[in-house]
Parts: structure tokens; C-alpha cells; sequence
């Protein structure tokens, strides 16, 4: 049995976050999120024009979402640069985590880019893209219903724990259950599982991440309104 | 909306839109360990409004059947579409390659890693040392900005454990030995004036470049002229002898 964690952590406890909204200045809205030793950052650009043609929406913009992580940003050897099959399946999972939030109607045919890299891993990555995504999307002024708050909970030795990290998620029976909602809401736009649990562990564990996002919401908020301020003065 | 006319007639004048002289960098900050947990070695540079981190990691490889008892660096930059509405999604391109290898040979060329010191078992093992190299902000002039996240990021970095000729990374050892520090320079040439440092809407402007590796003995080790425009031997010259005084500043900062 997890009696203590590796670093100390209550079982419930989020590594330290940190969070800014206008970090790319090229782009229309961008942001940093770093949850412990993970950091993602995220630069929006668009709406542009959406190639090929026959991918256009006459009735809305379309969200891409890209993930990569930065070769040196792995633990153990080098991560090759350029697309993976897992890289690309978080870019898909992660439009579908910010879509239920984003309104791109006004921007019929064209394409609003997330471009999210992460400069440094220790695991949660998918969870900490997903944080900086909706910031700099909220950044560039998009018509969003709400931010979506995001992170990993999990099994670690039979203990359910939230926020895992590297070491934690490389423990032969961990289960990572990445998760995202709507805080408002407490709906669920990003659910996933790898690894044996009951139904009662998995429930058990969704309420958790439900209330630690909640945690994750102020910093995302707090963030933009620092920025807003700014601006103001 | 500054204006290709109005930046051209301010340089003719002696003058750049951000209050700068002709021979001045921005503001040059360097940051060590920005990807501290991973990396062996890692730096984040900004000029002005460019921004670029840099990362080294450490594999072991086999050697090349020519150089038996050397290991080698891989230099490599994506422009990734996060730091600029230019850069597109897929394989680097012209421009990626050209900053990667022109950083190369700056640094392979002017013997400030030894490689033979990158043996582990000759014919067999060698280290290969990746420095990746990814722009944040494009704000003009990612040349100079890739190159010194790239000498700084190797200026700190470490060498994982090597135990039964496994990599552990979890385990730092000694600091890659740096011979030299060779710094990269790069002079441009925009309506016959020499710049340093163009932002972005200068970078349109330029009609040639010259990049120029110095070591701190004075010795150059790479150089390459980029742009359209040809230069004659008074553009060499001059833009030399600026290359030279402006690495001396560069350097200073690495210290």
C-alpha cells in the first residue's frame, strides 16, 4: 500500500501551479501553465483561412489543437522531434476538451490554431496543455462560456492520488486517469483511463479531480485578471 | 502601421524605430536551467522581443566509421508555428536548416568540445550531444538569438551517469568541458547601412548578412553570407570588424 507519497504530498494535494497569460507576443492570445515540474505553454493564432477547402465549416470556425513536446523535454533519452501517433491523438482530445467552452461561430470557414509545447515533463502534460489552451484562448478574446480546468488523477500502490508525477505514473500498477471539466458546470470534456480500477475507485476518482480543479480554476483566473490589470494601468 | 519606406529613410538616417543606433542590440537577457529536470543542459534567450530556449541531451551512439573514437553534436531548431504566424506545422524547412547548421559549425568548428573526449569505447560507443533549439517569439534576428541559447545551454550542461554503458539519466556528472567560447555574430546589411539586431519589420528589409563565429583568441571559425544582395570587399571589412566588437559584447554576457 501508497502510505506516503513520493514527494511528500497529501494524497489530494496539486503540486505548486503557476500560471500568465500573454507569453507569445506574435500571437492573437497565449499562456504558461506549470503544474510541479510540468510546463506547458500555448500560443493562439487565427481565425484564418482553413486549407484544404474541403475541411472549411460553413457554420463555424474550426478548433485545432496541436501538442508537442520539446525534444529535450522528456525524461531518458531524446524525444524526436515532429508528430507522433500520441502527440496527435492529445491534439485531438484536447480540441474536444476546450470545444464544449468555444464559440467560433462569428468565424464561419476559417481555422483558430492552438499551437502547445511543452518545455519541460513530469507528467500531467496532457492536463497542463489543456489549462494553457483555454487561458490563451480566453487571452485572445474568443467567446468561451467558461475555461476548462484539467488534471490527471489516479492510482498509485491502491491509493487514489491526485496530480500525479513522473515517478508516481511510472509505478508498475499506477492508473492514470486524466480528466477535464467545465468548472461552472462540473461537466466533463476530457475523460481518459489506462490501467485496472473498480467503478467505485473511478467515481471516487472523478469527484476528486472535479474538486482539485476547482483549485486550478482560481489560478487560471487569477492569471488573466493579473493581466487585464495590467493592461488598465 | 510602420511602413517599409519609413524604416528604410530612418536607417539612411542614421536611425531605427525603437530609439536604437544602427550597432545596438536590444536588451539581452540569459536564463539558465529553464528545462532544468530533463535536460542536461538548457537556457532561454531574449532579445528584445525574441525569445528562444534551447536544450542539450546526451545519447550514446555509435561512432562514424571515418571517426572511430569521436562522438559529435546534432544541432537542431524547429520553428515551431507557436512563436510565429510564419512558421507552419511539419518537417523543418530551408530557413530551420540553415540557422541549425550555421550554428553547427560555429560551435563543431571552432574545437570547443573536443569529440575525441566524447569516446566511450572506440569503434563501438561515443556520446552524441542533441542541442535542440526552439523559438518562443519570433521578434527578428533568431540567428543570433538560437545561437547564444544554444553556447549558453551547453555552457551548463552536465553529462548523465554512464553505468554499464547505460545511460542513467537520473545521475549528473561533470560539466561538458568547454575549450572555447565561440560566439556568433550577425552583421546586416539593409540599404547600404550595417545593422545589428533588425526586429522583425527590418528583417524584411535586409539585402545581405553576414554571420560570423569568433573565438575568444580572435580566430573565426564559421562564417556564412545570407541574403539576396551581394557584398563587396568594404562591406566585408566593415561588417567584420563589427562582427568582432559586437562578439566581444556578446560574450561578456555568457560570463
Amino acid at each position: 500500500m501508497y502510505e506516503k507519497r513520493f514527494d511528500g504530498r497529501a494524497f489530494d494535494e496539486l503540486r505548486p501551479m503557476k500560471a500568465k497569460v500573454g507569453i507569445v507576443k506574435n500571437a492573437v492570445g497565449s499562456a504558461m501553465f506549470q503544474i510541479g515540474k510540468t510546463i506547458a505553454l500555448a500560443a493562439v493564432y487565427g481565425p484564418r483561412e482553413l486549407h484544404p477547402r474541403h475541411l472549411q465549416d460553413i457554420s463555424s470556425g474550426t478548433l485545432r489543437c496541436f501538442y508537442n513536446m520539446m525534444a529535450f523535454s522528456g525524461s531518458g533519452e531524446r524525444v524526436k522531434p515532429g508528430p507522433s501517433r500520441r502527440s496527435r491523438e492529445i491534439g485531438l482530445v484536447t480540441e474536444k476538451a476546450i470545444l464544449p467552452v468555444l464559440d467560433l461561430t462569428e468565424f464561419p470557414r476559417t481555422t483558430v490554431d492552438v499551437f502547445i509545447e511543452l518545455l519541460q515533463t513530469d507528467a500531467g502534460t496532457r492536463c497542463a496543455g489543456i489549462c494553457a489552451a483555454s487561458m490563451a484562448l480566453a487571452d485572445a478574446g474568443f467567446k468561451m462560456k467558461d475555461l476548462v480546468a484539467a488534471v490527471s488523477c489516479g492510482l498509485v500502490g491502491g491509493k487514489i492520488v491526485v496530480d500525479l508525477n513522473y515517478e508516481e505514473e511510472a509505478q508498475e500498477d499506477a492508473v492514470d486517469i486524466p480528466i477535464a471539466i467545465i468548472p461552472r458546470t462540473g461537466e466533463i470534456t476530457l475523460l481518459q483511463a489506462d490501467g485496472i480500477v473498480t467503478r467505485e475507485q473511478l467515481k471516487e476518482a472523478i469527484s476528486l479531480a472535479k474538486r482539485k480543479c476547482l483549485e486550478i480554476y482560481e489560478i487560471q483566473k487569477r492569471a488573466l485578471k493579473e493581466r487585464y490589470e495590467k493592461e488598465v494601468k | 502601421m510602420i511602413t517599409r519606406d519609413y524604416i528604410i529613410s530612418l536607417i539612411n538616417s542614421n536611425k531605427r524605430f525603437d530609439g536604437r543606433n544602427l550597432l545596438d542590440y536590444r536588451d539581452i537577457k540569459i536564463e539558465y536551467n529553464v528545462s532544468e529536470k530533463n535536460a542536461e543542459g538548457s537556457a532561454r534567450v531574449k532579445i528584445g522581443e525574441t525569445e528562444v530556449v534551447a536544450g542539450v541531451k546526451f545519447e550514446v551512439g555509435e561512432p562514424f566509421p571515418d571517426t572511430p573514437d569521436e562522438g559529435t553534436i546534432v544541432v537542431n531548431v524547429e520553428l515551431t508555428p507557436l512563436a510565429s504566424s510564419e512558421f507552419e506545422i511539419g518537417p523543418p524547412g530551408i530557413d530551420a536548416i540553415e540557422i541549425a547548421r550555421v550554428i553547427d559549425r560555429g560551435i563543431r568548428e571552432s574545437r570547443a568540445i573536443d569529440f575525441k573526449s566524447l569516446c566511450i569505447k572506440e569503434g563501438e560507443k561515443i556520446w552524441l550531444i542533441f542541442i535542440d533549439i526552439y523559438p518562443i517569439n519570433d521578434g527578428g534576428n533568431l540567428l543570433d538569438a538560437s545561437y547564444l541559447a544554444a553556447i549558453a545551454a551547453l555552457k551548463n550542461a552536465r553529462f548523465p551517469a554512464l553505468v554499464e554503458d547505460k545511460v542513467d539519466y537520473k545521475t549528473r556528472k561533470e560539466n561538458l568541458k568547454l575549450n572555447f567560447l565561440p560566439i556568433e555574430c550577425t552583421v546586416y546589411k539593409i540599404h547600404n547601412k550595417y545593422v545589428i539586431d533588425p526586429t522583425h519589420e527590418e528583417e524584411k528589409m535586409i539585402n545581405a548578412r553576414l554571420t560570423v563565429a569568433i573565438r575568444e583568441d580572435g580566430k573565426i571559425c564559421a562564417i556564412q553570407k545570407g541574403g539576396k544582395g551581394p557584398i563587396s570587399d568594404k562591406d566585408f571589412d566593415e561588417m567584420l570588424k563589427i562582427a568582432y566588437e559586437k562578439a566581444k559584447e556578446l560574450r561578456s554576457l555568457l560570463k
